[in-house]
């Protein structure tokens, strides 16, 4: 079972092209969804999933990391490595979901915020901290779900909540462990060595107290089966009644 | 601040005197203005005025839109509100007289028609602005009725809905129709505080100081397909910066791509969407 499993074989598994993205999630869980688009700024960053749904009568609002499950959308959704746009796109919607009573669910699943020329111009350090400072304002519940890669400041960004749930076999750490062992030791081959010292499994930061729950995932992974059994405990958990 | 093109756009369905579905038939049939198409009216109107070859989302007038996204007979619009008139503050005479055949011509008396209406089931402040009177231009009387609507909401709890479409303020009232931009936007930013859902529709065309006021600052924006929408018109921006502007610019999609609407709705789906977005919010 996951206790059998390598923390580098969960970081392999949280980045598996096969595993479900967030729309795919959203899509299973919740009754209706309606995307929205737009920061009202500059753009509509693909990285960065926001929309409205519903379970039953209570409704929410999403915002959500979004990789690509091919190369052609990898492309559009950048790999799903947020810009500064796609935070300001994320607190737009959070900030509605607070005028409107709201509560909100977001997903995280990122390798990090994008490193580019252009992101640094237009303040991709200013954009994280200024979506944790608003998120910490927030008077409407925010439930957090780690559901693959969480990764650095870029995961961070979308996940001051008031629950932190992660799946059982997603990843959230400072940064990859490819990162970590090229600063560290000069080394990033030795990601599988950082990937242990890290301590990045759900269990772990179950362990540290930063995350409230895990969710469990089934042992023959796919994607149904993953799907139903991750979801069946979100649902009648009554996270509804926040 | 109105392009050329946006004026020479035919808007179909003119006003019927009455509140009655029926039309008066003004020749029947009509081309589409952007494959050339000589469609049937009738069937044209049954298509929601969209065009079955390509797409293309004819102007409609204010009556026809509420009709296409209200319950049968539950627009109620704002009686109180027919009488109002402008001062004709720069004293134009040939400003009341355009004003006056205009409103001979329509049925309606002014660019903006305000209610209270039905969205299956859903109560709403509904406005809808009127492409085909003024050019839905906002003068002195526009602004106080959307403004009156706005705070009709607020008094009852309900949710607001604009559908704009207007080559911005009306030069004929001069600064007394900039200021009118002030007035509205206050007006949003009271609804805002007061928790209103506010929905702002965006059709072909919304330009100038209407842009520059209530119709950007809805919680939720929606645009029809193609419609144009901007702040100058693409005239006056390519005279300034010399330049030929690229294919798509300030169209719907263009405004979606750069961040400024939420999504892109088509006719046919415009009232489900409206539906769908007052439960959300609820
Ligand atoms: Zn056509």
């Amino acid at each position: 079972m996951s206790g059998n499993l390598t923390a580098w074989e969960k970081v392999e598994i949280a980045r598996s092209p096969n595993r479900p993205t967030a729309l795919e999630y959203v899509d299973y869980i919740f009754d209706e969804f309606m995307e929205l688009h737009g920061d009202r700024t500059s753009t509509d960053d693909k990285s960065m999933v926001c929309g409205l749904a519903r379970i039953g009568e209570q409704n929410y609002t999403i915002v959500a990391e979004q990789k690509g499950r091919n190369t052609k959308e990898n492309i559009e959704r950048n790999f799903g490595m947020p810009n500064p746009e796609s935070y300001k796109k994320g607190i737009r919607f959070m900030k509605q979901a607070e005028k409107f009573g709201r509560p909100i669910i977001t997903f995280i699943d990122t390798k990090g915020a994008y490193p580019g020329i252009t992101a640094e111009e237009r303040g991709q350090g200013e954009a994280i901290a200024r979506s944790m400072f608003e998120m910490s304002k927030l008077k409407t519940p925010i439930i957090v779900i780690v559901i693959g890669e969480g990764s650095s400041g870029g995961a961070l960004a979308i996940g001051v909540g008031d629950k932190i749930l992660m799946l059982e076999n997603s990843v959230y750490s400072v940064l990859s462990p490819e990162g970590f062992a090229s600063i560290l030791w000069k080394d990033g081959s030795r990601k599988e060595e950082a990937a242990e010292k890290m301590k990045l499994t759900a269990e772990d930061l179950y362990g540290f107290k930063v995350i409230d729950e895990i969710i469990k995932e089934p042992i023959r992974w796919s994607r149904k089966n993953c799907f139903r059994k991750c979801w069946r405990k979100f649902k009648t958990k009554n996270y509804r009644n926040y | 601040m109105i392009i050329d093109k946006i004026k020479k756009r035919s808007t179909i369905g003119e006003e019927p005197a009455s509140s009655s579905h029926a039309d008066i038939p003004v020749g029947k049939w009509v081309k589409c203005n952007k494959c050339g198409e000589i469609i049937y009216k009738d069937k044209l109107h049954e298509n929601n005025s969209v065009c079955p070859l390509c797409n293309y989302h004819f102007r409609l007038s204010a009556r026809r839109r509420v009709w296409q996204i209200t319950d049968e007979d539950s627009f109620k619009p704002f009686e109180e509100l027919q009488n109002i008139k402008t001062v004709n503050p720069l004293n134009m005479p040939e400003y009341i007289d355009k004003l006056t055949s205009l409103q001979e011509k329509t049925g309606m008396t002014e660019a903006v028609y305000c209610g209270i209406g039905k969205i299956k089931g859903e109560e709403a402040v509904i406005c809808v602005m009127n492409a085909n009177f003024f050019m839905g231009s906002m003068g002195s009387v526009v602004g106080e009725r959307i403004t009156y609507s706005i705070e009709k909401a607020i008094e009852l709890k309900l949710p607001l809905i604009i559908f704009s479409a207007s080559g911005g303020a009306r030069m004929q009232e001069g600064i007394i129709s900039l200021m009118q931009m002030a007035k509205t936007s206050s007006a949003v930013a009271k609804a805002n505080e007061a928790g209103i859902l506010y929905i702002s529709i965006l059709t072909d065309p919304t330009y100038g100081g209407v842009t520059a006021s209530f119709a950007t600052l809805g919680d939720v924006i929606l645009a029809e397909p193609g419609a144009m929408i901007g702040f100058a018109g693409t005239r006056v921006i390519e005279q300034t910066i010399n330049q030929k502007l690229p294919n798509g610019f300030q169209t719907a999609e263009f405004l979606l791509e750069h961040g400024f609407i939420d999504k892109i709705v088509e006719r046919k789906d415009m009232k489900d969407t409206l539906y769908k977005l007052i439960k959300f919010n609820k």
